[in-house]
């Protein structure tokens, strides 16, 4: 009975809107929205085939890239930036300024650097999205409980076991949040690094079929990047879970008591 | 009593603790003025004061956790200089001082994992010390889904495994409630006489400190003295009803209570002006 209230909670709101949107396409046909069939159709023959090799797979090969290396040297740095306190105090404005230059804005400027190729538009998305990672990395180290470290130091755990087994787990949540925001402004840049002197992947694609007036291909193409969103979100999710399994149970008991 | 023991586990001499001023408009805090005390291998000690009376910051001195002013602490002849390989720290915030992401059993072990011990021993030496609190059968749980006193039974359990010379115990038993506080009372004795080991109890509580030592220091209010130094001698069997109703128990009580209560209006600047 829960199984179907939840599955009933989940359907309903995107059915009635297909629905709707299904009924004003044929009450009112447009050139610029196909229906929903349409729109299916074209997106299964417009993606699945050469372009699923040619386009969606290097896009997410790069998304993949870009994502495991915000969080790889994101939570290094935090990690280093959040032990030592001279660093911190060094580094503090020079991250500040760096986090506000909107990471669209380098990509002329990479294109000169490194030239338009996949490390370049690897490089942006890195630049974009590993701040979240990076900032809340630093908080959690910083917010590591007194009592923990205490613990951690009278009982001889060393440098490596105290990160090990005291700063990373007790940073896991806040480094955890990082990473979620840090998925989706990856999503953004992926799209948007590859808007300009590319000949492939998902950005270059769509932005293709809108100038060919190929409607229907488009939306197609957006459908696809929401897909891609969902299927991170639903990922990321159940990743988030396993890790932080201690975590969601010692707040349900909080809050229990 | 030096006569009997000529030297000492534990050797606190002249220790002073001055916390900085944060920040240019504040003032810095004596915590501590002056505090002399050995501990002979193998007692019991309680140290009780008034609140604030710097306990936890003696504690944390001992402990190589907090530098001292000034003044001398030594562990078996060597000084403190960081935390002692051959000390156990039972902290009073058990929800704390135990990791929320690691299981009970996990907890128990990881300093021993960390010292490099190897897993059959350490599994071995868990499971014993586990046994010896009572909770042979909770090292898969997480330790928040124990209640307190079971909590507070882990951190013991962890300090039993890692068989230390010395054993703290910082208010241990402040945040649990007092059915339980006896019971664990109970199993602080016998750990103590099981292990052998020498154990500083710091707490608030007169009775506590009374029905557990074989010896009370009484701490001063701030900047802290060393105000009594009580020799208990009650039988070594204690037990939670007959002891408590100890004519002597309650005479022992009785002379720390009033201690206590002189200690609130006493301080460091008071003793030194009575000496002066």
């Amino acid at each position: 009975m829960r199984f179907f209230k939840s599955v009933f909670f989940l359907l309903a709101l995107p059915v009635v809107l297909i629905a709707l949107w299904w009924l004003s396409a044929i009450v009112n046909p447009s050139f610029f929205v196909p229906t929903p069939g349409e729109l299916i159709t074209t997106f299964f023959t417009t993606w699945f085939g050469e372009r699923f090799t040619d386009d969606v797979l290097p896009s997410l090969g790069r998304l993949a890239l870009g994502i495991i290396g915000s969080v790889v040297v994101g939570i290094v740095l935090g990690l280093l930036i959040g032990s030592f306190r001279t660093l911190r105090q060094l580094l503090e404005p020079l991250l500040e300024f760096f986090r506000a230059i909107p990471p669209p804005v380098l990509l002329p400027l990479l294109m000169i650097i490194i030239g338009v190729n996949w490390r370049m538009q690897v490089f942006v998305i890195i630049f974009g999205s590993l701040w979240p990672v990076l900032l809340n990395t630093v908080e959690g180290v910083r917010a590591t409980d007194e009592v923990q470290r205490d613990t951690a130091r009278s009982y001889g755990l060393g440098r490596a076991a105290r990160l090990r087994y005291l700063i990373l787990p007790a940073a896991a949540p806040q480094i955890l949040a990082g990473i979620r925001q840090c998925l989706s402004i990856a999503l953004i840049l992926m799209v948007i690094s590859e808007l300009w002197y590319t000949s492939s992947g998902l950005g270059f694609t769509i932005v293709k079929f809108q100038r060919d007036f190929a409607i229907p291909e488009m939306w197609s193409g957006i459908l696809v990047l929401g897909l891609i969103g969902l299927l991170l979100a639903v990922l990321f999710r159940y990743i988030e879970r396993y890790l932080l399994r201690w975590y969601h149970g010692l707040r349900e008991v909080q809050r229990e008591s | 009593m030096s006569l009997e023991n000529p030297t000492p586990v534990l050797l606190v001499d002249g220790l002073r603790k001055i916390y900085p001023a944060p920040t240019p408009q504040a003032e810095a805090v004596e915590a501590i003025r002056n505090l002399t005390f050995s501990i002979p291998q193998g007692q019991l000690v309680c140290i009780v004061g008034p609140s604030g009376a710097g306990k936890t910051t003696l504690l944390k001195c001992i402990a190589g956790l907090l530098p001292p002013t000034s003044g001398t602490l030594e562990l078996e002849g060597k000084p403190i200089t960081g935390p002692p390989r051959t000390m156990a720290v039972v902290f009073q915030e058990y929800g704390r001082s135990l990791y929320p992401w690691m299981s009970v059993q996990a907890n128990v072990e990881l300093p021993l994992k960390t010292a490099g011990m190897g897993k059959a021993e350490r599994r071995q030496r868990t499971a014993e010390a586990l046994d010896a609190v009572g909770l042979g059968d909770a090292g898969d749980k997480y330790p928040w889904q124990l209640s307190g006193g079971m909590q507070q039974r882990v951190a013991i359990a962890r300090a039993v495994a890692y068989r230390p010379q010395i054993l703290l115990m910082d208010e241990p038993f402040a945040a649990v409630d007092a059915q339980t506080r006896a019971d664990l009372e109970d199993l602080v004795r016998k750990i103590w006489k099981e292990l052998g080991v020498t154990v500083l109890f710091v707490t608030h509580d007169i009775d506590e400190s009374v029905y557990l030592g074989q010896r009370v220091i009484v701490l001063s209010n701030r900047p802290t003295v060393v105000q009594d130094d009580v020799a208990i001698d009650l039988l070594d069997e204690r037990d939670q009803l007959t002891t408590r109703s100890d004519p002597r128990f309650v005479e022992l009580r009785h002379h720390i209570y009033g201690e206590i209560q002189r200690a609130k209006g006493n301080t460091g600047d008071a003793e030194q002006a009575k000496t002066a």
